[in-house]
């Protein structure tokens, strides 16, 4: 028998059943579940006078809608009502169908669904791992098969414990090599799609393998897993190793005692054989990747930051030279610009991306003894969860931000998509530490640079784009 | 659903690659807890002069004529044509739905992104994958005729232009048939919970930890 790959032992160890044809059906072993895609699914159940199958898989949270500020004011702190209307209806929902925990609005472990996961020990190896959220790859860190699922599905899982759904292609990413000082997973996430396309992974389940990844931490990994959806991929995942395991000993939901020593045995398993084959493989090496910057409308229109805004007539492909064409006219860039030339309105440090605490730590070591220049109306760090800013308030990175002039908020999705207030108005242009940069994606009009949380804070404390390697 | 057997009908042009799901349904008419009402939004950053909001009298608000779903030769489409990577970002079916709430029953790309491909597929959007010099072909056609129409036979796994060219496309067969028989997702599956449970009781003893 030729080896497996760690998306085979995945699958097969979660396969209920397989039609001749090849459709499958999947248990999942975690739901997590948030305000924007659930409402329509619970009511769909509701109407069809289904029970949840097993409510103690559903981990709950409110993120998207919440406000970030005036938290003192409880619900009444989410003025739009549209969004309160949908924030309580997840609460009516999770009171009437249960979950196993619910970190509803203004709960001090609320937080973004995919930071809350693995923080509390609810993501796990070994797991599959479901939620109405394209960002679901982000569990696939632990060695999880994660896919993020519309509505019908998250309907449908609710009501079957299980998704139907056909075997993906084994893609593999080999990274390899040590990162430059100042590079981070980021970088190397932005890399990547900038070598295979926002389609390069379409149909595959990626696995990130060599030595950069291994010496990734795990926030790393799930920052680089987070952003395989914008490869393409609907699911990336990294082989357990010790760095796996001791993340999640002592979480909340993780097994104690003799239960977490088997649980161990079987988690060092989780690993693609050495003679696994993959539909395709695609090699970088690690010490070639420097910090990035998005200058155009999609995770691919990236460069160096040493670089410089493309020449759309420089492109052969005429689909994609229009598409340049056109990303620069909204992004108001003109070809030839120097990545370090752009001045910035905004800064935003989080999303599901980059809020953790070690982004934090990364961004709060930039803006540490600096000002926020001047023409930056606002640079705001939003935390992941209510957990993150505890710790990073423990370790003082919230007075370093403000010393700086940064906006310290409470956790949620913020202006990643703004869906509450936190929004850029039209033609203002944020460096930004989230995963997407489509028109309109964090306020109408505005323009969206995509980087890691230092060269978020560079960029704040300079007010255009610099590389952070040269600050120190 | 509803059954989605023969249609045909007025093919409107989308000539971008990368249409994403931001673009297809903006975020602040995600906050609706409804599954339906999404039609007037759809493209709505494109579609419209001025910003939408979820509680807006769209009938009031000032058009984009260039944009090509408001000119008056692609009023009525109900087949789209696109570019690669049609649907990429988020994972919200607010954005078929909004589609087929807009009217729209087909879409014909190269390539779609996956998550999109499935959400479309269980509401009853047919989406249709061609090869892009087939899809170039398409889009010249619909160029240099006014009311260019095509038929889709969802059966038969074909697509025929208007001068009878016919083209095969591809689709997975238990999606055919449940789209062909406007079947319930949920239900087909239900009828294997005895699987479901003995695999559950397998899996517990094997990872108890997970329960
Ligand atoms: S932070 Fe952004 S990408 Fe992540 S779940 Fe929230 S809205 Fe989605």
């Amino acid at each position: 028998m030729t080896g497996r790959t760690l998306y085979d032992k995945l699958w097969q160890s979660h396969l209920v059943r397989e039609e001749a044809d090849g459709t499958a059906m999947i248990y999942i072993d975690r739901h997590l579940v948030h305000e924007v895609t659930s409402p329509q699914a619970y009511e769909g159940l509701k109407l069809a006078g289904r029970k949840v199958w097993r409510p103690d898989s559903v981990v709950a949270t409110a993120d998207h809608n919440t406000p970030t500020r005036n938290w003192d004011k409880g619900l009444d702190g989410i003025t739009d009502l549209v969004s309160r209307l949908q924030v309580e209806t997840l609460d009516k929902n999770i009171k009437e169908f249960k979950a196993k925990v619910y970190f509803p609005f203004l709960d001090k472990r609320q937080g973004i669904v995919h930071v809350i996961g693995p923080e509390n020990g609810a993501t796990l190896p070994g797991m599959t791992v479901v939620c109405g959220d394209s960002h679901t790859s982000t569990h696939g860190a632990f060695a999880a098969l994660a896919f993020g699922i519309g509505t019908s599905e998250v309907e449908h899982v609710l009501a079957t414990q299980c998704m139907v759904m056909k075997k993906s292609k084994a893609m593999q990413i080999v990274v390899d090599g040590e990162l430059g000082p100042g590079v981070t997973a980021k970088d190397v996430a932005l890399a990547i799609i900038g070598t295979i396309g926002t389609a390069g992974g379409t149909g595959h389940a990626v696995e990130f393998a060599g030595s950069t990844i291994r010496g990734l931490s795990m926030e790393g990994r799930m920052t680089l897993c987070n952003m395989a959806i914008e490869a393409g991929a609907r699911a990336g995942m990294v082989a357990v190793d010790d760095k796996t395991i001791d993340y999640c000993k002592g979480r909340m939901f993780a097994p104690t005692g003799a239960m977490w020593d088997e649980a161990v045995a079987y988690w060092r398993t989780l690993t693609s054989d050495t003679d696994a084959k993959f539909d395709k493989v695609v090699t970088l090496r690690g010490e070639d990747i420097v910090p990035q910057v998005t200058w155009g409308t999609s995770p691919e229109m990236v460069a160096r930051v040493d670089g410089k805004v493309p020449d759309p007539a420089q492109e052969s492909n005429p689909v994609k030279r229009e598409g340049y064409a056109r990303a620069l006219k909204y992004m108001d860039l003109k070809p030839g610009t120097p990545i370090r030339d752009i001045q910035l309105d905004k800064v935003f440090i989080g999303s599901c991306t980059n809020s953790r605490i070690e982004d934090l730590r990364a961004a709060a070591a930039v803006a540490k003894g600096r000002k926020v220049a001047a023409n930056i109306r606002l640079a705001m760090v939003v935390p992941g969860s209510g957990q993150v800013k505890a710790q990073a308030e423990q370790e003082g990175l919230d007075r370093i931000f403000t010393a700086a002039g940064f906006e310290w908020r409470e956790p949620g999705c913020s202006m990643c998509l703004g869906m509450n207030e936190d929004q850029l108005s039209p033609g203002e242009r944020c460096a930004s530490t989230s995963n997407r940069n489509f028109e309109g994606r964090q306020g109408a009009g505005g323009r969206t640079h995509l980087v890691s949380p230092a060269m978020a804070a560079a960029a704040a404390v300079t007010g255009h784009f610099v590389d952070v390697r040269e600050l120190n | 659903m509803e059954k989605f057997i023969r249609k045909e009908g007025l093919v409107a042009p989308l000539d971008r690659a990368n249409v994403d799901t931001d673009a297809i349904i903006p975020k602040q008419f995600l906050k609706s807890i409804k599954r339906t009402g999404f039609g007037p939004n759809l493209f709505d950053e494109w579609r419209y002069l001025d910003r939408g909001e979820p509680d807006a009298d769209n009938a009031k608000r000032p058009l984009n004529k260039d944009f090509v779903l408001n000119r008056q030769r692609f009023v009525g489409a109900t087949v789209l044509l696109a570019r690669e990577n049609f649907g990429c970002g988020s994972s919200r079916e607010h954005a078929p739905w909004a589609l087929l709430q807009f009217g729209i029953q087909t879409i014909i790309a190269p390539s779609f992104a996956d998550i999109f491909y499935n959400n479309s597929l269980k509401n009853g959007l047919l989406l249709i994958k061609l090869d892009p010099q087939i899809v170039d072909q398409l889009f010249r056609e619909t160029d240099a005729n006014p009311g260019y129409r095509l038929a889709v036979d969802l059966e038969q796994q074909t697509l025929t232009t208007p001068s009878g060219e016919s083209f095969h496309f591809d689709i997975d067969p238990h999606r055919k048939h449940c789209m062909l028989n406007g079947l319930d997702d949920i239900g087909l599956t239900l009828a294997h919970a005895d699987e479901i449970r003995a695999f559950e009781a397998k899996h517990k003893t094997a990872q108890p930890w997970l329960f």
